[in-house]
């Protein structure tokens, strides 16, 4: 047999597996686009998720496109233009609430579409309150909160613990670094302010308690670097730019333990959120099957579990939290780093979706005209 | 041409008058033109203009408020928000009817985080009411299934409703699923007996067919179609009718003068307090027409107010110094790029071929690296703890404490503008002053002239449509730049370009992003316009 015979013969052979294994399963699509953040933690849902399911169907092929800070608005355009080309979105659980709003996400039935725990506990039950609109599978549980410069702490004094440190300049002089948008700064301004944690938003709610939030801001804000990218406190904390600064906890675990910086953790009035899965709306039914299938596998228990190997965000369902084990690489335990651990979640804030769906643009717009004075 | 009149129409060779064979013979060559550039015509037109012009003409598109609640808009037409009172109940009515079926249809979230932009709170009182509003009708669903069981079931109901003829055919679609599905038809006469009941079931039986899919021979209706029937046998006198389902309708006539009752402005408030507020139908009724000023009034910092545009608070106006700061760092930008590239550009065009050609590769390398690695490496170089501090610092210039703040502000944003956009200088510079022959300065010196009045008088007038040219160039690249200001420029660098990209990526509002690029194209083509009276862009030459 020549070279060229073998060769057809084996081209033979790959189609008729192809053609048989696709009769197998139904009628689903052989690709999947599957949107975003990149870095870090698109690389943890690479490795616990996407490359195990890859290895277990064979011809089935995953593309990244890491566009999820512009999920909603890129997928409000592909809609208009009649042609999605995603399959699975990730993104914030506010955004997945409006994608769900604006009809552009596909509303979900959790307990049918999504694994059972391994006890048997319906997904929706698995996951609780963190099914934050019907459109939304939860995927992990992060927080913003602070990290501070080590070194950079006035001798005699103790290291920052608490938020309002973060506005006590004679204490611990230095810049700091903050979100350029008004979420999680005005509860945090007000809290300082001396707000009970329960009225922040009753307080933010009215403009006497807006201009409040801002008050309290500006006795900082010279101080204050402004941040819009995620990178840019790890960044900022790494070069010494900033002596204390809020970012997402994962990346702040990043800093400390694998880039080993002398920056410390301040886990108090962390604010938590949830990052996860949506499926546009009015997908092919192929695609739609494939993408089912996926996500069934790659939100289920063991799964999310195995994510938290890679990166330092808790999974999303209860089931998943006790098998949670150590960092891939650097072989310590995770659960001590994950924003959900009793000693790190003693003062916690919970993301007010609804507040800000609503009050979003209004103190937007004040926030923005207060930075441009 | 008089003489032609005179003496008749001066032929061709082959008889037609010369006008009429010029003028074929002309078009002809125009049409073969045209033919040539079609291709690239076409393409700018679908690629470019079309959907630009479509971007902007979202600025003013308002048909999402009249769409989604066309009963709610016409009711409103008629009601003075300057009373003070709340709307009729004729409104309320209205209302419940059109955010029912905007829920759905799952649009009324969509029209809440429309109006949210003008009014806060819209956006969840939506969505609350989309889900509440079933409450108001299942009051009246429940009382008449306790009636008749039949009020449940879908069979019934498509009988009392529909054309008979209709269920045949929708009965025969069904068992052959052939030829297109029957459209739904109502009953004849059923509209004049029970008039809303009809209007609400045609709306939920062509719903169904069409975006559930279903057939209505087998879903139960949606309770507003209770909700409508029970208006309707408070009102209507049904004894007449004598169609499918009579006994059934009119056992239920008889029984509802016993209904427990809720009125539509009860249901509201039930669900949420703020529909007591006449803000809220304020919003509704202004933004009702299906054009609106309010994206460019809220872009030049006013908004639509009872009395007419006004300005608005002072702590929320951020569009006019965004735009003032965009034309002001534009300009210094410009001039920045003229006194760096003019000596740069004189440099390349008088150097030796092999010289001028190695100082072009510096000049063109940043060109071949990414635009974030520049303006990246600017943040390494000037930032506090950066290359120029230490080296300052380690001089002794600048104390350790003291360190000079040099981005996340108006000079960050100017230092790292200004050099990735010198190319863009340099350039049609240096083809301009390339062209100038040396001979006119030696010229001038040899009559006398001293370097100084050889070089102004003589070699910069030449130069002149270069620095046009670039300067044309650099400002309306300066002007819309994006990521430059949003990674280097902090609060006090930012452009209106970021805003833009803010309300177009983050807050969604593409309404008033549109409406801002609008202005920022009329201001750029107003400049453009001034240009060219006061310079003339004649003078501007990007080469020989």
């Amino acid at each position: 047999m020549n070279t060229t015979k073998k060769l057809l013969a084996c081209t033979a052979l790959t189609v008729a597996a192809g053609a048989a294994f696709a009769a197998g399963h139904g009628n689903m699509a052989d690709s999947m686009t599957l949107v975003s953040w990149g870095g870090a933690y698109q690389n943890s849902q690479q490795k616990a998720y996407v490359e195990p399911y890859l290895a277990m169907n064979e011809g089935v092929s995953a593309t990244w496109d890491e566009s999820s800070a512009e999920a909603v608005a890129k997928l409000r355009a592909m809609n208009e233009a009649g042609n999605v080309t995603w399959d699975l979105v990730d993104v914030v659980a506010s955004d997945a609430i409006r994608l769900c709003d604006e009809g552009l996400a596909m509303e979900i039935d959790h307990d049918e579409m999504l694994a059972p725990a391994p006890d048997g506990t319906d997904a929706s039950d698995d996951f609780g309150d963190l099914i934050v609109s019907d459109c939304f599978i939860p995927q992990i549980v992060y927080s913003t909160t602070f990290g501070y410069r080590t070194d950079m702490v006035p001798e005699g004094v103790d290291a920052p613990s608490q938020i309002c440190d973060v506005f006590d300049l004679e204490t611990y002089p230095g810049k700091r670094a903050l979100e350029r948008r008004p979420i999680n700064n005005m509860e945090w301004a007000l809290l300082c302010d001396g707000v009970a944690k329960d009225e922040v938003y009753d307080v933010l709610e009215t403009d006497e308690g807006q201009d409040r939030a801002l008050a309290k801001l500006d006795t900082i804000k010279d101080e204050v670097i402004w941040w819009s990218a995620g990178a840019d406190t790890p960044q900022l904390l790494a070069d010494g730019e900033i002596f204390m600064g809020s970012t997402y906890n994962g990346r702040l675990f990043s800093v400390i333990e694998e880039q080993d910086q002398p920056v410390g953790m301040m886990w108090d009035a962390q604010v938590f959120d949830l990052d996860g899965w949506i499926i546009p709306a009015d997908l092919p039914e192929d695609r739609l099957a494939r993408v089912m299938d996926f996500v069934r596998f790659a939100t289920d228990t063991q799964r999310l579990a195995d994510q938290a190997k890679y990166i330092s965000y808790g999974p999303a369902r209860e089931s998943s939290a006790p098998l949670v084990s150590t960092h891939a690489e650097l072989g310590i335990e995770m659960a001590p780093h994950m924003p959900t651990d009793p000693n790190n979640a003693e003062n916690t804030f919970l993301y007010n979706y609804e507040f800000w769906a609503d009050y979003r643009d209004d103190i937007d717009a004040k926030f923005q005209a207060w930075l441009a004075q | 041409m008089s003489d032609t009149t005179d003496t008749g129409p001066v032929l061709a060779a082959d008889g037609t008058p010369l006008k009429k064979s010029l003028s074929r013979a002309l078009r002809m060559q125009k049409v073969r033109a045209l033919m040539l550039i079609a291709p690239l015509l076409i393409f700018v037109l679908v690629t470019f203009i079309a959907p630009i012009v479509d971007m902007l003409f979202r600025s003013v598109e308002n048909q999402i408020v009249s769409e989604t609640l066309p009963r709610t808009t016409a009711a409103l037409e008629e009601w003075d928000p300057d009373t003070g009172e709340l709307p009729s109940d004729e409104v309320f009515e209205a209302a419940y009817y059109d955010i029912f079926i905007a829920a759905e249809r799952k649009l009324h979230t969509r029209l809440g985080t429309r109006l949210n932009y003008e009014q806060t709170g819209v956006s969840s009182l939506f969505r609350k009411s989309g889900r509440g509003l079933d409450d108001i009708g299942e009051v009246y669903q429940d009382q008449f299934e306790d009636l008749n069981e039949n009020w449940d079931e879908a069979r019934p109901w498509a009988e009392l409703m529909s054309d008979p003829d209709w269920i045949a055919a929708r009965e025969a679609w069904d068992e052959d699923g052939a030829a297109p599905m029957p459209t739904y038809r109502l009953q004849s006469g059923i509209s004049d007996v029970l008039p809303r009941t009809a209007e609400a079931y045609r709306i939920f039986a062509e719903f169904t067919q069409r975006e559930d899919e279903d057939s209505p021979l087998e879903e139960e209706p949606w309770s507003m179609v209770h909700t409508a029937l029970f208006q309707d046998l408070t009102e209507q006198d049904v004894s007449g009718y004598t169609g499918p389902q009579a006994a059934m309708l009119q056992g239920a006539a008889g029984a509802v003068g016993e209904f427990e009752t809720i009125s539509f402005r009860d249901g509201f408030v039930e669900i949420d307090e703020d529909w007591l507020d006449p803000e809220v139908w304020q919003t509704i009724q202004t933004y009702s027409p299906n054009y609106t000023t309010g994206y460019f009034l809220n872009a030049v910092d006013m908004q639509k107010t009872p009395d007419g545009p006004a300005l608005r608070d002072e702590d929320e106006r951020i569009y006019g110094l965004l735009f003032q700061r965009t034309m002001f760092m534009s300009l210094v930008i410009t001039f920045s790029c003229i006194l760096l590239a003019y000596p740069v550009a004189y440099l390349l065009s008088t150097l030796p071929m092999r010289k001028a050609n190695l100082l072009m590769i510096l000049v063109l390398l940043p060109f071949w690296t990414s635009l974030l690695v520049r303006t990246s490496a600017w943040k390494v170089m000037l930032q506090q703890q950066g290359v120029i501090n230490d080296v300052l610092v380690w001089l002794g210039l600048v104390a350790d404490e003291s360190r000079l703040v040099m981005i996340n502000n108006q000079f960050g944003t100017i230092v790292a503008m200004t050099h990735i956009l010198l190319p863009f200088m340099i350039l049609p510079m240096y083809s301009v002053m390339s062209t100038i022959p040396p001979s006119y300065v030696r010229a001038a010196k040899s009559l006398g002239a001293s370097n100084w009045t050889a070089f102004w008088r003589v070699y910069f007038p030449q130069s002149v449509p270069g620095i046009g040219a670039g300067s044309i160039l650099v400002f309306i690249l300066a002007i819309g730049y994006y990521i430059t200001p949003e990674i280097v420029g902090g609060t006090t660098g930012t452009f209106i370009s970021n805003r833009i990209a803010y309300h177009i990526s983050s807050s969604l509002n593409w309404g008033l992003a549109a409406a801002l690029g609008t202005l920022l194209l009329v201001v750029v083509l107003g400049l453009y316009w001034a240009y060219d009276r006061i310079v003339g862009i004649d003078n501007v030459k990007l080469g020989g």
